[in-house]
């Protein structure tokens, strides 16, 4: 064990060891903050055989350091500055980038308060084995560490602790290579300042440090031609200085000084919040803040100010006089400025022309609007936050000099990103024509106010535009889905017997038996969607003596096997959920638990977490009591099967018995939830057929069956659920994982009620979850079927997402479940595909006394920050599998497109524009824009358009929201940028293509 | 920002620059402080108290306070300084933390200090909070034997406390704020002659394996601290260490008073 100290500080030294300030809390009172640290001798250099530091310490750097660097050649290592890090991170990630370096700890900190996701990239840097990467904690050391002076900004106090630490290390190293008699005197290994901050290289100088900015240091590397490329814009600067910035006009205003946006936000003048970009108006975008009800609407792009989707913004609000309502016209981006050149247009008519095209489209429509519609209005005048990450796109081809196709000279182009949200990014590359057609990532650098689009840095490609491979993967890094394999720290957690791995042979002395319930005699079985491999749920029921009912969920027992702070913990908290595409699936825990040893299959023993329940006949609990269990399931069924045995007259055996038991009270549980105002909701699901794994070309798209079956298993997943969630809040009151969502503020709907009332003459009653279910029950169309499921969409589209929070977190009253009509919830019943099902795992296993309750799980801060990853993880997952979903329906439309001579299908109006309409074909699940090339009649007001009739002479033709129409399906390949678009025009009641 | 803040980086240190069981720089002053018997000022890193004792003093006539015709009663006053504390409200002397705090110090003295031989009569021990950046209780623990020692009161022996942590599954010990407000914790007090440990205080929930883990150092660090407590009182009060260390019930000098 280590010794117990008492550190000595000298009373002099408290200079530059203690800090005392002044901090404003929330409360705006102010508060004495005191902060002290002690500095150290032995913070090691890091460097192998060093003489000077403690010799057991470990080292990472080689003796010599690396001398492949032509500038260096007695050897080197680099120490780069935090704008290193934060700007050319993918560089240092490459796998030629291989320098030897050494990170300080003040650099690490600033990347930590800069950017967490990058941050956790610099972490995954640090414990690599292939790199040589030394953190140096130069705020302990004591001949490095400094104090920020009186006039010192923070920035240009860390910049002077870099350099700091960079000389020490110089001075340093001369020591630890003392000449050795004999031998001719060799100079010692420099380290190298790397700066893109040309103040900071001059002061370097200055001090005699060696110092060198990126690109310079790049040039001089053996594998300079691979890593040239991947050099963020940022850092470009010195060898192309910008041609005439200066003298170019500024297309946007500055943004305020950070100190500004939040005394102005504090005060109210100023409203912060998320950027959100406007899918079908790429000139609008809206900012929900608290203050109003209506988000911000920001129209125009002086007005987005250079925003880009996620960001947090800080705008300021126009007068109420100059409030606008948002458009009612689709304005596609690519349409609009196709003709803009990629490079920096100088000439100015080229700016006119854009400025010209983009305020037509954004023309008179604001303005007409009843005063009603209008919401608050604003401008970006700051953001607080970046969001910035890696894109999906496709170079436009048009953008490409024609004289330049084959060349490899370096040129800039546009890259369209994928995402409708973002603007197109400007990119310069010397591999331009051999990216056109693929799928590439590329990073947002900045975004000057000279340059009406951002800048931004080729990082890899994806493969070959809609090759099955390229999409897949491109939609893992749209929706930042972790799936890399798993690694060997993680595998190495896994039982080591593998797929061999059977429960042991009951016996008190084993541990797998400790205080497990033998439930191996039950008749329990499985029921899940066809080709399910991860079966975590299965399910019993039987009748006791005394004429009640026992009915159990079992759930697969991950935590037998995923332990708190093991490598493959951190994997699944990390990744938060199983992603689902259609032909893949990303798992969160390795496949060996997922498919076989936590995958409850029939006819084996597997260890369980069981909820039994005891209830009456009419389906009311009587008792409930929680236990790890041992269990082998008689039968693995598919929905369909299932509901066959069940209504099947003939059979009569045990199992069938408990499915039509279970049945009967899953009936009364949902009959009693209704009751109590759960929500219907809808959403539009279909499946997609792929007919075999070779080809996996889908043959048909069809809507989800839905079985008895279906409900029955989903009634007594949310009775488990409630139920543990009860359990464990009442053991761990502050930090239980709990799932809550929220009721949507009654505006939400004010939009969805005012078409309903005008256009079918029905009330939407949104007073509580109850009254919606009521008045959703009564959205009925006797003509159109489909028409309520229209309506339950559009109903779920107005809510709120739900999502998992810690207990202690939030107040008691706001725990409830809105669409379950719960007063608590959580989620126990997916452990294998949910992390926050292995949490709320372990805290019913210490709530029942089973194990103590893992410390990290007491603090109400780590959960907050996994309930954090975990919604957000959670909420991507679902993107990622609809978009997965979205790409196969557009193939299958493709496919049917080549055999049919033309696909028409029947679809409802959603909404409606000055220029299209917005539909919905539900067969499909699909959604999709009507464009007409001329103005329609408008009425906003009532949601229609007249259109002319195909047949002359014919009066004009009237099409409203919530109206059935036929429209064409055709799938086109956008020229310049590869990319597969669906295309929707109208066969009747009017061919649009007329029009 | 404090979650931005890393309490154990990678590199084992801690945000201030320690490493786990290291303790923060510790200093013991002995000043008289108006007319008190025994008076000490603590400050364990940037933690700060003053801790004044009185008495053994016949209870006065009239007052509320009780008194046993057997042994002396202890009356514990705990007061915050209104600046350096960082507390986002003004404790006055009744607030509740407050008076849990005096509350605890009185009962682990209780037992320590040999009341039997003072009935009727009232010993105070006034605490002043001067400045405040975690272990308060220790803090206020170890200054009070301090001050109780320099006023000659009989103790049966020394009471030694110190806070521990667990951050994972690392045990830390002597939480900053930053710390305190991140993982559970727990006091520990100690007497180092018999070297049982006569006080336990948690205020969050603790893993049992680790509750063993931290309780193990806590107590290890309680006789470090002691040596250091005890090197302080030496250079005071000469051998009356010594001599209660040597039993209980050996001493009952009470040291002249100094001006
Ligand atoms: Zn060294």
């Amino acid at each position: 064990m280590p010794e117990i100290t008492i550190l000595k500080r000298p009373r002099e030294e408290a200079v530059i060891t203690q800090r005392m300030f002044f901090k404003k809390t929330a409360r705006g009172k102010v508060i004495k903050v005191l902060r002290e640290r002690y500095l150290r001798d032995d913070i090691s250099c890091g460097v192998d055989g060093c003489r000077v530091c403690d010799a057991s310490a470990q080292t990472v750097l080689s003796r010599s350091g690396d001398t492949t660097h032509k500038n260096f050649p007695t050897g080197h290592y680099i120490l780069p500055d935090t704008n290193v890090f934060l700007a050319q991170m993918d560089l240092i990630e490459s796998n030629y980038f291989t320098p030897p370096i050494i990170i300080l700890q003040t650099v690490m900190e600033e990347v930590r308060h800069r950017s967490l996701p990058l941050y956790s990239r610099l972490k995954a840097l640090t414990t690599t084995d292939e790199l040589k990467v030394w953190v140096f904690y130069n705020e302990f050391r004591s001949e490095t560490a400094i104090v920020r002076e009186n006039d010192e900004t923070p920035n240009d106090r860390n910049d002077r602790g870099i350099r700091k630490a960079a000389e020490w290390y110089n001075a340093h190293l001369k020591l630890a290579h003392p000449p050795i008699r004999g031998q001719p005197n060799l100079a010692p290994p420099k380290v190298v300042l790397i700066t893109d901050d040309f103040a900071n290289r001059q002061k370097a100088d200055k001090e005699k440090i060696p110092c060198i900015s990126v690109r310079n240091y790049v040039d001089g590397m053996k594998n300079s031609d691979q890593l040239l490329d991947l050099l963020s814009a940022t850092g470009s600067d010195e060898v192309e200085p910008t041609r005439a910035v200066a003298g170019r006009t500024a297309l946007y205003a500055d943004y305020l000084p950070m100190s500004t946006l939040l005394a102005g936000v504090k005060a109210g003048q100023l409203h912060q919040g998320h950027f959100n970009a406007n899918q079908y108006n790429y000139l609008e975008g809206t900012v929900p803040v608290p203050a109003f009800t209506k988000p911000v609407l920001l129209v125009g792009r002086e007005n987005m100010n250079r925003a880009v989707q996620g960001d947090v913004v800080v705008v300021e609000v126009f007068d109420e006089r100059e409030w606008k309502a948002p458009t009612d016209e689709v304005i596609d981006q690519e349409a609009t400025l196709k003709n803009d050149d990629a490079e920096d247009s100088e000439e100015e008519g080229d700016d006119l022309m854009v400025h010209e095209h983009e305020s037509k489209a954004l023309r008179a429509e604001h303005t007409k609007k009843a005063p009603t519609e209008k919401q608050p209005t604003g401008r970006v005048v700051g953001i607080i936050k970046r969001n910035w990450r890696a894109y999906v796109c496709h170079i436009d081809s048009t953008s490409l000099t024609s004289s330049n196709a084959t060349s490899l000279g370096l040129q800039t182009v546009f890259a369209t990103p994928v995402s409708r949200l973002l603007p197109r990014i400007r990119l310069r590359t010397r591999q331009a024509p051999s990216l056109v057609g693929n799928k590439i990532l590329v990073t947002i650098d900045r975004w000057e106010i000279t340059s009406r689009y951002p800048e931004g840095h080729f990082v890899r490609t994806l493969g070959k535009a809609e090759s099955k491979e390229a999409e897949q993967e491109s939609l893992l890094l749209e929706f930042e889905v972790p799936y890399r394999p798993f690694g060997k720290a993680i595998l190495d957690c896994l039982p080591p017997e593998g797929e061999q791995w059977v429960v042991p042979p009951k016996s008190a002395a084993i541990p797998e038996w400790r205080d497990r319930t033998d439930l191996r005699d039950l008749i329990i079985c499985s029921i899940d969607p066809p080709g399910c491999q991860d079966i975590d749920d299965a399910l019993h029921a039987r009748r006791l003596t005394n004429g009640n009912i026992e009915a159990g969920v079992h759930i697969a027992d991950v935590s037998h096997f995923v332990h708190p702070e093991t490598a493959m913990d951190s994997e699944a908290a990390a990744r938060g959920s199983t992603v689902y595409l259609v032909d893949k699936r990303i798992d969160m825990l390795p496949a060996l638990l997922g498919t076989n040893l936590c995958s409850l299959r029939p006819h084996v023993e597997r260890l369980a977490f069981s909820v039994i329940w005891e209830m009456t006949v009419d389906a009311e609990i009587v008792d409930v009591r929680f236990t790890k269990s041992v269990i082998a399931s008689k039968a693995a069924f598919e929905y369909g099967e299932a509901q066959l045995r069940k209504d099947d007259p003939n059979l009569n055996d045990k199992l069938t018995q408990s499915i039509r038991l279970l049945n009967s009270l899953a009936q009364k549980l949902k009959a009693k939830r209704m009751a109590a105002g759960a929500l219907n909701l809808a959403s539009p699901e279909v499946k997609i057929h792929l007919d075999s794994s070779e080809s996996s070309d889908p043959v048909d798209v069809e809507q989800k069956a839905l079985h008895e079956t279906n409900s029955l298993v989903e009634e007594f997943m949310l009775l488990a659920n409630t139920s543990v969630a009860e359990k464990t809040q009442g053991s761990f009151p502050q930090t239980s994982v709990l799932r809550r969502h929220l009721p949507p503020p009654p505006t939400n709907f004010e939009k969805l009620q005012d078409i309903l009332q005008k256009r079918k003459g029905l009330k939407l009653d949104v007073s509580s979850s109850g009254a919606l279910a009521d008045s959703l029950d009564k959205c009925l169309d006797p003509k159109e079927p489909a028409f309520n499921t229209l309506v339950r969409i559009m109903a779920t589209r107005c809510m709120l997402s739900a999502e998992y929070f810690s207990s202690g977190s939030v107040s008691r009253d706001t725990f409830g479940h809105y669409g379950l009509a719960s007063p608590i919830y959580t989620h126990f019943t997916s452990p294998i595909r949910r992390y926050a099902d292995v949490l709320v795992h372990r805290q019913l296993a210490a709530a029942i006394g089973y194990t103590p309750l893992h410390p990290s799980l007491h603090s109400k801060m780590h959960v907050e920050r996994i309930m954090e990853v975990v919604n957000r993880r959670h909420r991507m997952a679902q993107m990622a599998g609809r978009a997965s979903v979205e790409f196969y329906v557009g193939l299958a439309l493709k496919g049917r497109n080549e055999r049919e001579k033309e696909v028409t299908e029947d679809a409802f109006v959603i909404r409606t524009f000055r220029n299209g309409l917005g539909v919905f074909v539900s067969k499909l699940g699909l959604e999709g824009l009507v464009m007409f090339k001329r103005d329609t009649q408008f009425d906003a007001e009532n949601y229609t358009i007249s259109v002319p009739s195909s047949d002359i002479g014919q009066p004009d033709v009237t099409i409203s929201v919530f109206d059935k129409v036929t429209v064409r399906i055709e799938v086109e390949k956008d020229k310049n940028t590869q990319r597969g678009r669906v295309k929707m025009t109208l066969v009747s009641p009017v061919d649009s293509r007329a029009l | 920002m404090s979650s931005r803040v890393e309490l154990i980086n990678a590199g084992l240190l801690r945000s201030d620059g320690r490493r786990p069981y290291e303790l923060r720089t510790i200093s013991i002053n002995f000043g008289a402080q108006g007319t008190a018997d025994g008076s000490v000022t603590y400050s364990h890193g940037l933690t700060q108290v003053r801790v004044s004792v009185q008495g053994p003093h016949e209870a006065k006539p009239g007052t509320r306070r009780e008194t046993f015709h057997d042994r002396a009663t202890l009356n514990v006053e705990v007061q915050l300084a209104p600046f350096g504390v960082g507390e986002r409200r003004r404790r006055g002397r009744g607030d509740k933390r407050l008076l849990e705090l005096a509350a605890t110090i009185k009962s682990t003295f209780e037992p320590v200090v040999q009341t039997h031989l003072y009935p009727r009569s009232t010993i105070d021990i006034f605490i002043h909070v001067l400045q405040l950046d975690g272990g308060l209780l220790p803090a206020c623990i170890n200054a009070s034997t301090l001050a109780l020692a320099t006023a000659g009161i009989p103790l049966f022996d020394f009471v030694c406390a110190i806070s521990g942590g667990v951050h994972g599954t690392q045990p830390l010990l002597d939480l900053t704020t930053v710390e305190e407000n991140d993982v559970p914790s727990v006091v520990v007090g100690v007497m180092p002659r018999t070297g049982r440990a006569t006080l336990v205080q948690m205020e969050t929930r603790l893993h049992m394996d680790r509750f063993e883990d931290v309780f193990r150092v806590a107590c290890d660090a309680g006789k470090v601290l002691w040596s250091e407590m005890r090197d302080a009182l030496r250079e005071r009060t000469g051998d009356l260490v010594d001599k209660l260390e040597a039993g209980p019930g050996m001493v009952a000098v009470k040291e002249t008073e100094e001006t």
